[in-house]
Protein backbone atom coordinates (compact mmCIF):
# COMPACT_ATOMS: atom_id res chain seq x y z
CA UNK A 1 0.00 0.00 0.00
CA UNK A 2 2.89 2.25 0.88
CA UNK A 3 4.12 1.33 -2.33
CA UNK A 4 1.40 2.38 -3.92
CA UNK A 5 1.15 5.95 -2.72
CA UNK A 6 4.62 6.34 -3.27
CA UNK A 7 4.46 5.84 -7.14
CA UNK A 8 0.93 8.81 -7.16
CA UNK A 9 3.06 10.71 -5.95
CA UNK A 10 6.07 10.12 -7.31
CA UNK A 11 4.38 10.13 -10.55
CA UNK A 12 2.27 12.54 -10.66
CA UNK A 13 3.37 15.36 -7.90
CA UNK A 14 7.19 15.29 -7.59
CA UNK A 15 8.49 13.75 -10.82
CA UNK A 16 5.85 15.49 -12.57
CA UNK A 17 6.18 15.15 -16.19
CA UNK A 18 5.47 17.82 -17.78
CA UNK A 19 6.97 20.73 -15.48
CA UNK A 20 9.59 18.65 -13.68
CA UNK A 21 10.67 16.73 -16.15
CA UNK A 22 9.83 18.59 -19.15
CA UNK A 23 7.84 16.05 -21.53
CA UNK A 24 5.33 17.03 -23.43
CA UNK A 25 5.67 20.42 -23.65
CA UNK A 26 4.33 21.19 -27.14
CA UNK A 27 0.90 20.13 -26.38
CA UNK A 28 1.02 21.24 -22.94
CA UNK A 29 1.58 24.56 -24.77
CA UNK A 30 -0.42 23.99 -28.12
CA UNK A 31 -3.62 21.86 -26.89
CA UNK A 32 -4.39 24.11 -23.34
CA UNK A 33 -6.41 26.89 -24.55
CA UNK A 34 -9.74 25.96 -22.95
CA UNK A 35 -10.34 23.55 -20.76
CA UNK A 36 -12.31 21.01 -22.86
CA UNK A 37 -9.34 19.98 -25.15
CA UNK A 38 -7.15 19.87 -22.52
CA UNK A 39 -9.42 17.31 -20.71
CA UNK A 40 -9.63 15.22 -23.65
CA UNK A 41 -6.22 15.72 -24.37
CA UNK A 42 -4.70 14.97 -20.86
CA UNK A 43 -7.13 11.86 -21.09
CA UNK A 44 -6.02 10.61 -24.25
CA UNK A 45 -2.38 10.27 -23.75
CA UNK A 46 -2.64 9.06 -20.23
CA UNK A 47 -4.60 6.17 -22.22
CA UNK A 48 -2.13 5.90 -24.49
CA UNK A 49 0.86 6.15 -21.54
CA UNK A 50 -0.64 3.35 -19.65
CA UNK A 51 -0.76 0.89 -23.17
CA UNK A 52 2.69 1.78 -24.07
CA UNK A 53 4.18 0.31 -20.48
CA UNK A 54 1.94 -2.36 -20.89
CA UNK A 55 3.42 -2.88 -24.27
CA UNK A 56 6.59 -1.96 -24.55
CA UNK A 57 8.00 -3.29 -21.47
CA UNK A 58 7.44 -6.90 -21.82
CA UNK A 59 8.58 -6.10 -25.44
CA UNK A 60 12.13 -4.93 -23.61
CA UNK A 61 12.48 -6.94 -20.76
CA UNK A 62 11.24 -10.63 -22.82
CA UNK A 63 12.53 -10.40 -26.37
CA UNK A 64 15.22 -7.13 -26.77
CA UNK A 65 17.54 -8.41 -23.44
CA UNK A 66 17.55 -11.84 -23.61
CA UNK A 67 18.57 -11.18 -27.68
CA UNK A 68 21.20 -8.54 -26.61
CA UNK A 69 19.38 -6.28 -29.35
CA UNK A 70 18.58 -3.24 -26.45
CA UNK A 71 20.05 -0.81 -28.53
CA UNK A 72 17.22 -1.08 -31.37
CA UNK A 73 14.53 0.12 -28.33
CA UNK A 74 14.52 3.31 -29.61
CA UNK A 75 13.52 2.08 -33.65
CA UNK A 76 11.32 -0.62 -31.87
CA UNK A 77 9.20 1.61 -29.30
CA UNK A 78 8.36 4.14 -31.69
CA UNK A 79 6.94 1.55 -34.54
CA UNK A 80 5.13 0.48 -31.35
CA UNK A 81 3.58 3.90 -30.33
CA UNK A 82 2.76 4.50 -33.91
CA UNK A 83 0.64 1.40 -34.36
CA UNK A 84 -0.66 1.53 -30.99
CA UNK A 85 -2.14 4.84 -31.70
CA UNK A 86 -3.31 3.64 -35.21
CA UNK A 87 -4.89 1.23 -34.01
CA UNK A 88 -7.03 2.92 -31.11
CA UNK A 89 -7.97 5.38 -33.31
CA UNK A 90 -8.97 2.75 -35.47
CA UNK A 91 -10.76 0.82 -32.47
CA UNK A 92 -12.55 4.20 -31.22
CA UNK A 93 -13.86 5.04 -34.58
CA UNK A 94 -15.24 1.58 -34.94
CA UNK A 95 -16.47 1.01 -31.16
CA UNK A 96 -17.13 4.33 -29.49
CA UNK A 97 -18.06 7.21 -31.75
CA UNK A 98 -18.66 9.29 -28.82
CA UNK A 99 -14.91 8.64 -27.65
CA UNK A 100 -13.94 9.14 -31.01
CA UNK A 101 -15.46 12.90 -31.14
CA UNK A 102 -13.98 13.93 -27.95
CA UNK A 103 -10.50 12.31 -28.42
CA UNK A 104 -9.93 11.66 -31.75
CA UNK A 105 -7.83 14.87 -33.11
CA UNK A 106 -5.39 14.54 -30.49
CA UNK A 107 -4.32 10.87 -31.49
CA UNK A 108 -2.96 11.76 -33.87
CA UNK A 109 -0.73 14.54 -32.36
CA UNK A 110 0.62 11.79 -29.52
CA UNK A 111 3.14 9.83 -31.99
CA UNK A 112 5.23 12.49 -31.86
CA UNK A 113 4.44 13.12 -28.07
CA UNK A 114 7.70 12.70 -26.15
CA UNK A 115 5.62 11.96 -23.02
CA UNK A 116 4.53 8.74 -24.48
CA UNK A 117 8.39 7.81 -25.76
CA UNK A 118 9.51 8.96 -22.82
CA UNK A 119 7.90 6.80 -20.26
CA UNK A 120 8.50 4.00 -22.24
CA UNK A 121 12.09 4.88 -21.76
CA UNK A 122 11.93 6.15 -18.46
CA UNK A 123 10.45 2.57 -17.19
CA UNK A 124 13.49 0.17 -18.47
CA UNK A 125 15.70 2.46 -17.30
CA UNK A 126 15.61 0.19 -14.10
CA UNK A 127 18.32 2.33 -11.87
CA UNK A 128 16.65 5.01 -12.40
CA UNK A 129 12.76 4.47 -12.10
CA UNK A 130 13.48 2.45 -8.83
CA UNK A 131 14.93 5.45 -7.62
CA UNK A 132 11.74 7.38 -8.31
CA UNK A 133 9.56 5.35 -7.07
CA UNK A 134 11.74 4.27 -4.08
CA UNK A 135 12.07 0.32 -4.96
CA UNK A 136 14.75 -1.83 -4.47
CA UNK A 137 16.49 -2.25 -8.37
CA UNK A 138 15.67 -5.96 -8.88
CA UNK A 139 12.27 -5.53 -7.77
CA UNK A 140 10.59 -3.41 -10.88
CA UNK A 141 8.00 -5.01 -13.26
CA UNK A 142 5.47 -4.66 -15.02
CA UNK A 143 2.81 -4.03 -12.91
CA UNK A 144 5.18 -1.18 -11.54
CA UNK A 145 5.51 0.13 -15.20
CA UNK A 146 1.95 0.15 -15.72
CA UNK A 147 0.98 1.82 -12.45
CA UNK A 148 3.89 4.51 -13.25
CA UNK A 149 2.53 5.15 -16.62
CA UNK A 150 -1.20 5.39 -15.70
CA UNK A 151 -0.20 7.94 -12.99
CA UNK A 152 2.54 10.04 -15.08
CA UNK A 153 -0.27 10.20 -17.35
CA UNK A 154 -2.50 11.86 -14.99
CA UNK A 155 -0.04 13.46 -13.54
CA UNK A 156 0.21 15.16 -17.22
CA UNK A 157 -3.71 15.90 -17.10
CA UNK A 158 -3.56 17.74 -14.13
CA UNK A 159 -0.60 19.75 -15.40
CA UNK A 160 -2.56 20.71 -18.83
CA UNK A 161 -5.65 21.26 -17.04
CA UNK A 162 -4.21 23.75 -14.47
CA UNK A 163 -2.85 25.17 -17.52
CA UNK A 164 -5.61 25.36 -19.35
CA UNK A 165 -7.64 27.24 -16.22
CA UNK A 166 -4.75 30.03 -15.86
CA UNK A 167 -4.34 30.71 -19.68
CA UNK A 168 -8.17 31.16 -20.05
CA UNK A 169 -8.08 33.97 -17.39
CA UNK A 170 -4.57 35.43 -18.49
CA UNK A 171 -6.10 35.25 -22.55
CA UNK A 172 -8.26 38.57 -21.37
CA UNK A 173 -5.58 40.86 -19.68
CA UNK A 174 -3.92 42.99 -21.88
CA UNK A 175 -0.40 41.77 -23.02
CA UNK A 176 2.48 43.07 -24.46
CA UNK A 177 2.63 41.89 -28.35
CA UNK A 178 6.00 40.72 -27.82
CA UNK A 179 4.95 38.78 -24.97
CA UNK A 180 1.89 37.17 -26.25
CA UNK A 181 1.55 33.46 -27.59
CA UNK A 182 4.14 31.34 -26.55
CA UNK A 183 6.03 33.94 -23.64
CA UNK A 184 2.85 34.41 -21.61
CA UNK A 185 2.19 30.86 -22.16
CA UNK A 186 5.56 30.09 -20.24
CA UNK A 187 5.53 32.45 -17.61
CA UNK A 188 1.86 31.01 -16.45
CA UNK A 189 4.00 27.43 -16.81
CA UNK A 190 6.53 29.12 -14.68
CA UNK A 191 4.16 29.35 -11.88
CA UNK A 192 2.76 26.53 -12.14
CA UNK A 193 6.22 24.64 -12.21
CA UNK A 194 6.96 26.58 -8.69
CA UNK A 195 3.93 24.98 -7.29
CA UNK A 196 4.97 21.85 -8.19
CA UNK A 197 8.51 22.68 -6.96
CA UNK A 198 6.78 22.58 -3.08
CA UNK A 199 6.43 18.64 -3.27
CA UNK A 200 9.82 18.39 -4.21
CA UNK A 201 10.53 19.24 -0.76
CA UNK A 202 8.50 16.65 0.91
CA UNK B 1 16.78 26.16 -60.08
CA UNK B 2 19.92 27.67 -58.12
CA UNK B 3 19.93 27.10 -54.30
CA UNK B 4 19.94 30.28 -52.41
CA UNK B 5 22.84 29.15 -49.92
CA UNK B 6 22.84 32.61 -47.97
CA UNK B 7 18.93 32.67 -47.81
CA UNK B 8 18.87 28.84 -46.24
CA UNK B 9 21.73 29.84 -43.73
CA UNK B 10 20.02 33.03 -42.48
CA UNK B 11 16.69 31.34 -42.19
CA UNK B 12 18.14 28.48 -40.17
CA UNK B 13 20.02 30.89 -37.90
CA UNK B 14 17.99 33.99 -37.75
CA UNK B 15 14.68 34.62 -39.42
CA UNK B 16 13.16 31.04 -38.88
CA UNK B 17 15.36 29.61 -36.26
CA UNK B 18 13.71 26.86 -34.66
CA UNK B 19 14.07 27.02 -30.99
CA UNK B 20 13.38 31.24 -30.77
CA UNK B 21 10.50 32.07 -33.62
CA UNK B 22 9.32 28.26 -34.51
CA UNK B 23 9.09 27.32 -30.98
CA UNK B 24 9.90 23.81 -31.93
CA UNK B 25 11.66 21.00 -30.01
CA UNK B 26 10.86 23.08 -26.14
CA UNK B 27 11.53 19.88 -24.32
CA UNK B 28 14.83 19.39 -24.61
CA UNK B 29 15.65 23.34 -24.60
CA UNK B 30 13.30 23.60 -21.38
CA UNK B 31 15.31 20.14 -19.86
CA UNK B 32 18.68 20.89 -21.43
CA UNK B 33 19.94 24.78 -21.04
CA UNK B 34 20.92 24.36 -16.90
CA UNK B 35 24.29 24.89 -18.19
CA UNK B 36 25.39 26.01 -21.68
CA UNK B 37 27.93 22.67 -22.43
CA UNK B 38 24.55 21.02 -22.24
CA UNK B 39 23.42 22.95 -24.97
CA UNK B 40 26.28 22.16 -27.35
CA UNK B 41 26.22 18.56 -26.46
CA UNK B 42 22.15 18.38 -27.61
CA UNK B 43 22.66 20.87 -30.22
CA UNK B 44 25.74 18.77 -31.68
CA UNK B 45 23.19 15.50 -31.77
CA UNK B 46 20.03 17.15 -33.25
CA UNK B 47 22.48 18.71 -35.95
CA UNK B 48 24.02 15.45 -36.63
CA UNK B 49 20.76 13.78 -36.66
CA UNK B 50 19.14 16.54 -38.85
CA UNK B 51 22.11 16.62 -41.11
CA UNK B 52 22.02 13.03 -41.87
CA UNK B 53 18.30 12.38 -42.09
CA UNK B 54 17.61 15.47 -44.35
CA UNK B 55 19.86 13.90 -46.69
CA UNK B 56 19.26 10.18 -46.73
CA UNK B 57 15.23 11.57 -46.64
CA UNK B 58 16.23 14.50 -49.86
CA UNK B 59 17.71 11.23 -51.58
CA UNK B 60 14.29 9.45 -51.25
CA UNK B 61 12.29 11.97 -51.51
CA UNK B 62 11.10 10.16 -55.17
CA UNK B 63 10.68 6.58 -54.17
CA UNK B 64 8.81 7.11 -50.78
CA UNK B 65 4.93 7.19 -51.70
CA UNK B 66 3.43 10.75 -49.36
CA UNK B 67 0.70 8.10 -47.90
CA UNK B 68 3.21 6.08 -45.76
CA UNK B 69 5.57 9.41 -46.10
CA UNK B 70 5.35 10.00 -42.01
CA UNK B 71 6.16 6.61 -40.64
CA UNK B 72 9.14 6.46 -43.04
CA UNK B 73 10.41 9.77 -41.94
CA UNK B 74 9.94 8.85 -38.21
CA UNK B 75 11.94 5.36 -39.03
CA UNK B 76 14.99 7.05 -40.64
CA UNK B 77 15.60 9.54 -38.08
CA UNK B 78 15.08 6.97 -35.77
CA UNK B 79 18.03 4.68 -36.87
CA UNK B 80 20.33 8.08 -36.92
CA UNK B 81 19.38 8.78 -33.57
CA UNK B 82 20.28 4.92 -32.56
CA UNK B 83 23.71 5.68 -34.47
CA UNK B 84 24.19 8.90 -32.71
CA UNK B 85 23.12 7.50 -29.32
CA UNK B 86 25.88 4.35 -29.90
CA UNK B 87 28.39 6.78 -31.33
CA UNK B 88 28.02 8.76 -28.28
CA UNK B 89 27.94 6.20 -25.49
CA UNK B 90 31.32 5.03 -26.81
CA UNK B 91 33.21 8.59 -27.89
CA UNK B 92 31.61 11.46 -25.34
CA UNK B 93 30.52 8.86 -22.14
CA UNK B 94 30.00 12.68 -20.30
CA UNK B 95 27.49 13.88 -23.16
CA UNK B 96 25.88 10.49 -23.06
CA UNK B 97 25.64 11.08 -19.38
CA UNK B 98 24.13 14.46 -18.96
CA UNK B 99 21.56 14.23 -22.39
CA UNK B 100 20.29 10.47 -20.79
CA UNK B 101 16.57 10.37 -21.86
CA UNK B 102 16.51 13.20 -23.62
CA UNK B 103 19.00 11.67 -26.19
CA UNK B 104 16.24 8.96 -27.62
CA UNK B 105 13.95 11.69 -27.21
CA UNK B 106 15.46 13.07 -30.12
CA UNK B 107 13.08 10.71 -32.54
CA UNK B 108 9.52 13.04 -31.37
CA UNK B 109 11.88 16.16 -31.34
CA UNK B 110 9.61 18.38 -33.94
CA UNK B 111 12.51 20.52 -35.46
CA UNK B 112 13.63 16.99 -37.25
CA UNK B 113 10.27 15.87 -38.54
CA UNK B 114 9.45 19.36 -39.28
CA UNK B 115 12.49 20.29 -41.82
CA UNK B 116 12.25 16.49 -43.34
CA UNK B 117 8.51 17.67 -44.33
CA UNK B 118 9.00 21.07 -45.37
CA UNK B 119 12.03 21.43 -46.60
CA UNK B 120 14.27 17.59 -47.44
CA UNK B 121 11.12 16.33 -48.91
CA UNK B 122 10.99 19.16 -51.43
CA UNK B 123 14.52 20.08 -52.17
CA UNK B 124 17.36 18.61 -53.56
CA UNK B 125 20.83 16.87 -51.36
CA UNK B 126 23.01 19.73 -50.98
CA UNK B 127 20.47 22.24 -49.98
CA UNK B 128 18.54 19.75 -48.10
CA UNK B 129 22.18 19.09 -45.71
CA UNK B 130 23.11 22.79 -45.72
CA UNK B 131 19.21 23.75 -44.63
CA UNK B 132 20.04 20.90 -41.55
CA UNK B 133 23.31 22.22 -40.91
CA UNK B 134 22.29 25.38 -40.24
CA UNK B 135 18.93 24.71 -38.38
CA UNK B 136 21.58 22.76 -36.59
CA UNK B 137 23.74 25.26 -35.83
CA UNK B 138 20.62 27.30 -34.80
CA UNK B 139 19.40 25.38 -32.29
CA UNK B 140 22.80 24.82 -30.88
CA UNK B 141 23.10 28.30 -30.52
CA UNK B 142 19.88 29.35 -28.80
CA UNK B 143 20.37 26.82 -26.66
CA UNK B 144 23.87 27.78 -25.61
CA UNK B 145 22.99 31.29 -25.01
CA UNK B 146 20.20 30.84 -23.00
CA UNK B 147 22.21 27.54 -21.01
CA UNK B 148 24.94 30.22 -20.46
CA UNK B 149 22.77 32.65 -18.88
CA UNK B 150 20.89 30.34 -16.39
CA UNK B 151 24.01 28.81 -15.59
CA UNK B 152 25.53 32.48 -14.94
CA UNK B 153 22.50 33.93 -12.87
CA UNK B 154 21.85 30.24 -11.49
CA UNK B 155 25.60 29.01 -10.75
CA UNK B 156 27.87 32.02 -11.00
CA UNK B 157 29.60 29.87 -13.37
CA UNK B 158 29.70 29.82 -17.71
CA UNK B 159 31.09 26.14 -19.54
CA UNK B 160 31.43 24.92 -15.73
CA UNK B 161 34.54 27.65 -14.85
CA UNK B 162 33.41 29.44 -12.14
CA UNK B 163 32.80 33.42 -12.18
CA UNK B 164 31.86 34.83 -8.91
CA UNK B 165 29.83 33.39 -5.68
CA UNK B 166 26.71 35.15 -6.26
CA UNK B 167 23.74 32.81 -7.37
CA UNK B 168 19.93 33.08 -7.61
CA UNK B 169 18.63 29.28 -7.06
CA UNK B 170 15.63 30.29 -9.47
CA UNK B 171 17.22 30.19 -12.43
CA UNK B 172 18.65 26.30 -12.21
CA UNK B 173 15.33 25.78 -10.75
CA UNK B 174 12.31 24.00 -13.50
CA UNK B 175 10.02 27.30 -13.31
CA UNK B 176 13.30 29.50 -14.32
CA UNK B 177 13.75 27.56 -17.07
CA UNK B 178 10.43 27.99 -18.41
CA UNK B 179 11.00 31.93 -17.33
CA UNK B 180 13.97 32.49 -19.19
CA UNK B 181 12.69 30.64 -22.36
CA UNK B 182 9.67 33.26 -22.36
CA UNK B 183 12.04 35.97 -22.15
CA UNK B 184 14.47 34.56 -25.03
CA UNK B 185 11.26 34.36 -27.13
CA UNK B 186 10.07 37.96 -26.25
CA UNK B 187 13.53 39.39 -26.42
CA UNK B 188 14.05 37.81 -29.89
CA UNK B 189 10.70 39.36 -31.27
CA UNK B 190 11.05 42.36 -29.80
CA UNK B 191 14.50 42.89 -31.83
CA UNK B 192 13.63 41.40 -34.90
CA UNK B 193 10.46 43.49 -35.20
CA UNK B 194 12.74 46.41 -34.72
CA UNK B 195 15.20 45.81 -36.73
CA UNK B 196 12.75 45.09 -39.61
CA UNK B 197 11.09 47.98 -38.92
CA UNK B 198 14.02 49.81 -39.04
CA UNK B 199 15.11 48.53 -42.28
CA UNK B 200 11.54 49.36 -43.93
CA UNK B 201 12.16 52.93 -42.80
CA UNK B 202 15.68 53.04 -44.79
CA UNK B 203 13.72 51.31 -48.10
CA UNK B 204 10.97 53.96 -48.25
CA UNK B 205 12.95 56.82 -47.72
CA UNK B 206 15.50 55.33 -50.25
CA UNK B 207 12.19 54.92 -52.59
CA UNK B 208 11.19 58.16 -51.72
CA UNK B 209 8.10 57.79 -50.39
CA UNK B 210 5.26 59.08 -47.57
CA UNK B 211 6.71 57.33 -44.65
CA UNK B 212 3.17 58.01 -42.73
CA UNK B 213 1.44 56.87 -45.76
CA UNK B 214 2.60 53.43 -45.38
CA UNK B 215 2.30 53.20 -41.38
Amino acid sequence: MAQFIMIIVSAMFINNFVVVQFLGICPFLGVSKDFKSALGMGLAVTFVMTLTCLITYPIYTLILVPLNIEYMEIIIFIFVIASLVQMIEMALKRFSPTLYNAMGIYLPLITTNCAVLGVAELVIDTKQIAGLIGIATGSMNIGFAVLYGLFAGLGFTLAIVLMSGLREKVARLPINKHLKGFPIAMIVACFIAMAFYVFALI
Amino acid sequence: MKTNFKKIATDGVITQNPTLKLVLGTCPTLALTTMAMNGIYMGLAVTFVLICSNVLISLLRKLIPSQVRIPAFVLIIATFVTLVRLLLDKLLPDAYEVLGLYLPLIVVNCIILARAESFASKNGVIASATDGLFMGIGFTLALTLMGAFREILGAGAVFGITLWNFQIGFFSSSAGSFFTYALFIAIFSLVSSTISKSKRKKLSRLNGENLTAEV
